[in-house]
């Protein structure tokens, strides 16, 4: 898992090597050995998809106390337990690359890695989980399905069981919205101001336009990331505007219509400068979250600790007998 | 916007940053980890365990009620191997090693290396 030593020669054919593997669309597997920036890359995105999903707990999560009912309860809560599968799916991949997953949560923690800033939004009303579920868990699936081919096998792998379940999370959503839209003008009302409040917040999702996304290329070269951030978002728009039709709500957008032309539908710029600012650190709920999941993490260090010291004293116990 | 702070959408949720993010292993760790143990499962009857991943427990028990949390939500497995991380003993993971090679040039291993006719049955 260390990346060895080698003399500059050894290192050429271990690069070519290397990039043959990928050249074949061949996976690259943890003890391989692999370019430092390759490696680096991976344990960022990794690690900050990671965080993305056990930070994306909290939107949601903040609602299960509230649900509807009991029906709505236990889909919240096997949605939310999803999402914390989904972040110890991908530590266990950042993990194969020689960082913990302690080490990780501490970098979170302490505001050196980041997440998605999607999740800074506040959830203000129970349509947002529907919202969230359609629109946020719909653009996941979008980023996350070509994923599933990436280059660095553990990742891929991680990637096909979360794909499996977003699908669940997806539905839910669009379910729970239609429900609603089939109850009272208020309810209807409530779905459209939610998904006023998303849609961009989901569109900025992709992250910014090609242009000023230098990176990309690098990563696309070594197949790590499979398709540009305008290839994506594109594609999400095409998906969710005949799912608005059906749902009966409208996207906040005057510029979004058909092109037929180019077999694509346009749409609006997002509004990058507010990007930015959540980016940053001032989105409505940047410091709220990373304070709830530092707490989280400090009061449970007393369960750690005592399990660590259950396990010690059980194993010595054990040596004694077997004496 | 990009020389400033670079960002892009790697990883399912979205735009994160990419400049100034640490990824270098952290020089000390407040407190003591779990170990870290591989994860394995019988998906049904009839087959084998496979790895699915790995996760942290203090201890072998644990591993395996965590495994189920983790790796078994929607009936996947019908049974759960788990086994220390560092217990693992494993190959040089170079595909030119020569453990290997001892199978490489002994194709009469292999069915197809018989020609038999095609008007033989049942071969
Ligand atoms: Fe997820
Ligand atoms: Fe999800």
């Amino acid at each position: 898992m260390t990346t060895t030593q080698v003399a500059p020669d050894a290192d050429d054919a271990l690069l070519a090597q290397f990039e043959a593997t990928i050249g074949r669309s061949d996976r690259i597997e943890p003890r391989d050995w692999m370019p430092d920036a390759y490696r680096k890359t991976l344990v960022r995105q990794v690690a900050q998809h990671a965080h993305s999903e056990i930070i994306g707990m909290q939107p949601e999560g903040a609602w299960i106390t509230r649900a509807p009912s009991l029906r709505r309860k236990a889909i919240l809560l096997a949605k939310v337990q999803d999402e914390a599968g989904h972040g110890l799916y991908l530590y266990s991949a950042a993990e194969t690359l020689g960082v913990s997953r302690q080490e990780l949560t501490e970098l979170l923690i302490e505001g050196r890695q980041k997440y998605s800033s999607i999740f800074n939004y506040p959830t203000l009303s129970y349509a947002d989980v529907g919202t969230i579920g359609w629109l946020v868990d719909g653009a996941a699936i979008c980023n996350q399905v070509p994923l599933c081919r990436t280059s660095y096998g553990p990742y891929g792998r991680a990637m096909i069981r979360i794909c499996k379940e977003e699908s669940f999370h997806q539905r839910q959503g669009y379910e729970l919205l239609s429900t609603m839209m089939r109850g009272t003008d208020e309810q209807r009302a409530m779905v459209q101001e939610s998904v006023d409040r998303f849609w961009w917040p989901a569109l900025m999702m992709f992250g910014p336009p090609d242009a000023d996304s230098p990176n990309t290329a690098q990563s696309m070269a070594w197949g790590v990331k499979r398709n540009t951030n305008d290839d994506l978002r594109q594609r999400f728009v095409d998906m969710s505007v005949p799912q608005a039709e059906a749902l009966g709500v409208t996207f906040p957008d005057p510029e979004l219509r058909w092109n037929a032309e180019r077999g694509h539908h346009d749409f609006g710029e997002p509004d990058w400068d507010e990007f930015m600012q959540v980016v940053r650190g001032h989105g409505p709920c940047n410091t709220q979250r990373i304070a709830h999941r530092r707490r989280a993490h400090e009061d449970g260090a007393w369960v750690r600790e005592a399990a660590t010291a259950f396990a010690d004293r059980q194993r010595s116990e054990r040596a004694e007998a077997h004496g | 916007m990009s020389g400033e702070q670079d960002l892009t959408a790697e990883g399912g949720h979205g735009a994160v940053p990419l400049a100034g993010v640490p990824v270098a292993k952290k020089e000390h760790s407040a407190e003591r980890e779990w170990p870290l143990y591989e994860v394995f499962v019988r998906g049904k009857r009839g087959l084998n365990h496979v790895h699915v991943g790995s996760l942290h427990a203090a201890d072998d028990e644990m591993a395996v009620r965590h495994a189920r949390d983790v790796y078994t939500r929607r009936n996947e497995g019908v049974s759960i191997w788990v086994v220390r991380a560092d217990a693992v003993t494993a190959s040089s993971p170079d595909e030119k090693d020569p453990l290997f090679a001892p199978s490489g040039d002994k194709v009469y291993r292999h069915p197809t290396f018989y020609a038999i006719p095609d008007d033989v049955p049942h071969m």
